[in-house]
């Protein structure tokens, strides 16, 4: 690799690790003021469970030639232990290594939304551990792993066979996210007590803005270098950011009255979920619209869901599901082929093949992650209750879980 | 000796210990008070859910008085509490409790002589 590249690579991995404590505060923030510690906690032992199993079968089920040839999950042994990374074969392996840990361990940290304020810690450990293997490893396999004719190697199906485009993991880690995150809420149940209003919405604001600018590592450092793709990806990013703060707040002000705070923030991420797809794919006035029409779609989504009672607290469905789905039909219909992918939306004379393409994908993603996640959950349950008991949640998992206060002499 | 219990709003509370300072009240314990009165709790919306908000939050100020001066300490609350002309819904509420017995703890006074 170019010195450049990775210079801007290691850059790339120091801002995509804000996003776990930005993550945390996010979440922390939205929830009550007695299940921030456990929320944060969720959060930060995501990244250190998928880091043991990333080193010992992760990178190899995702990254891995294919086993059999087939596309469905990576060589778990390729990898293990990252003996392989100790030596500058000029690849780029250990830079590698660390940015897909922190692509694995951001994606099952969104989860943990599916479970606000109910699971138990040591549950929540353990199924870090399997969701990582038994549904990001497939997922991530079928679509990072990228075949290469030259050295035989083999990669995943969505990527290879079906074609897919996906710039940066709506799919693997974004609509995957959002389906597991409702799967684990349905399994787990609705939380006894109503949710009650966000204890710190500053807090969360701090946690958006870590996660924004965790983000411009994330879409950038995938273009794979300090290169053009990089810029423009950067640049699509921010517009859809800017047009998610206002697709939220428009259907917040049509709906209840009011443009709020907590709505410019979570349409800020879901702005960045819909342009993750497509980040190379769309104009910048398209990167704009993407931002809006999967904000406004989070936001109709959010009110949707609670309709019908499930109790996916942090709303990670709506927001890193919906969006993401809105994000790459988006491109389905109006890519710009004047964008880096150099593709054409059907509207724009683009072929239809892509409107089955980019749908198998999203729908078998979808199933795939929210029939493995339930049963896991499901499984785990059977074996051990996963959720608390109801006197622990009643007294806040802070303290019942941890023994540790937020905030002192404060019930909340 | 009377305790008078004073639930204001929170901006109002400065000028109210002012006033009251001036016009001789100089000792008086201030905190934190949630609660509702004869009107219903307003409606928040975060992310499109509505959530009754049924406790707003006061300052709650109380001060001990002699028995002579339950009427002038009242007033000076009152007058300064209000907000707007004519006031306005929620600036409060003032009552007030008998006290049976006071004391300093640096010299051990009582009744009167400690308030
Ligand atoms: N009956 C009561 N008992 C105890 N505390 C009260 C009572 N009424 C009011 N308070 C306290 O006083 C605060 C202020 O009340 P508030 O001024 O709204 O009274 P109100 O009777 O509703 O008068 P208004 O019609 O002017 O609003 C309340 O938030 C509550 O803490
Ligand atoms: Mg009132």
């Amino acid at each position: 690799m170019e010195p450049a590249d990775i210079a801007w690579i290691l850059t790339a991995i120091a801002l995509v690790l804000l996003m776990f404590p930005g993550l945390a505060m996010l979440y922390g923030g939205m929830l009550n003021g007695r299940n921030v510690l456990n929320m944060v906690l969720m959060v930060m032992s995501s990244l250190a469970v998928t880091a043991v199993v990333y080193v010992i079968i992760g990178h190899g089920l995702v990254l891995g030639d294919s086993v059999g040839g087939a596309g469905i999950i990576g060589n778990p042994f390729e990898y293990s232990f990252f003996t392989s990374f100790m030596e500058d074969d000029g690849s780029g392996g250990p830079l590698w290594g660390a940015f897909y840990i922190l692509f694995a361990g951001i994606s099952v940290a969104l989860v943990a939304s599916g479970a606000a304020g109910r699971m138990k810690f040591g549950s929540w450990l353990v199924f870090v551990a399997l969701w990582v293997v038994l549904v990001y490893g497939p997922l991530g396999h079928w679509v990072f792993a990228f075949s290469n004719e030259e050295t035989g190697v083999v990669g995943g199906w969505m990527r290879n066979q079906l074609k897919l485009h996906d710039f940066a993991g709506g799919t693997a880690i974004h609509l995957n996210a959002g389906a597991a995150g409702l799967a684990l809420a349905m399994v787990l149940g609705r939380r006894n007590a109503p949710a009650g209003r966000p204890h710190n919405l500053p807090l969360m604001l701090v946690g958006v803005a870590l996660i924004a600018t965790g983000w411009i590592g994330f879409n950038g450092g995938t273009a794979g270098g300090a290169n053009f793709l990089a810029q423009y990806v950067v640049l699509t990013s921010i517009l859809s950011l800017a047009g998610g703060i206002l697709g939220f707040i428009a259907i917040e002000r049509i709906r209840d009255g009011h443009a709020t705070m907590l709505g410019a923030g979570t349409g800020a991420i879901a702005g960045l979920v819909g342009i993750t797809p497509v980040a190379d794919a769309v104009g910048p006035v398209g990167a704009l619209f993407v931002g809006f029409l999967a904000s406004a779609a989070a936001a109709w989504a959010i009110t949707w869901k609670r309709r019908h009672k499930i109790d996916d607290a942090l709303d990670v469905f709506a927001i890193h599901g919906i969006a993401g789905i809105t994000g790459s039909l988006f491109a389905v219909f109006l890519a710009n082929a004047a964008a880096p992918a150099g593709f054409s939306g059907i509207l724009r004379g683009g072929e239809m093949d892509l409107l089955w393409r980019e749908g198998l994908a999203l729908i078998v993603t979808m199933v795939y992650s929210f029939a493995m996640t339930y049963a896991i959950a499901w499984t785990m349950n059977k074996i051990v209750p996963i959720r608390v008991s109801v006197e622990e949640e009643e007294l806040g998992l802070d303290r019942a879980l941890h023994v540790e206060t937020a905030y002192e002499g404060r019930t909340f | 000796m009377k305790l008078i219990t004073a639930i204001i709003k929170p901006i109002r509370v400065e000028t109210v210990s002012k006033e009251l300072e001036k016009a001789g009240f100089t000792g008086l314990s201030v905190s934190e008070m949630q609660g509702r009165g004869a009107q219903a709790g307003r409606m928040e919306y975060y992310r499109g859910q509505a959530f009754a908000v049924e406790f707003r939050t006061k300052m709650c100020i109380e001060l001990l008085v002699a028995e002579k001066d339950v009427d002038k300490a009242i007033d000076v609350i009152v007058a300064n509490a209000r907000t707007g002309d004519a006031g306005a819904i929620g600036d409060g509420k003032v009552w007030v409790t008998p006290v049976e017995r006071v004391v300093r703890v640096r010299t051990g006074e009582e009744g009167e002589a400690a308030i």
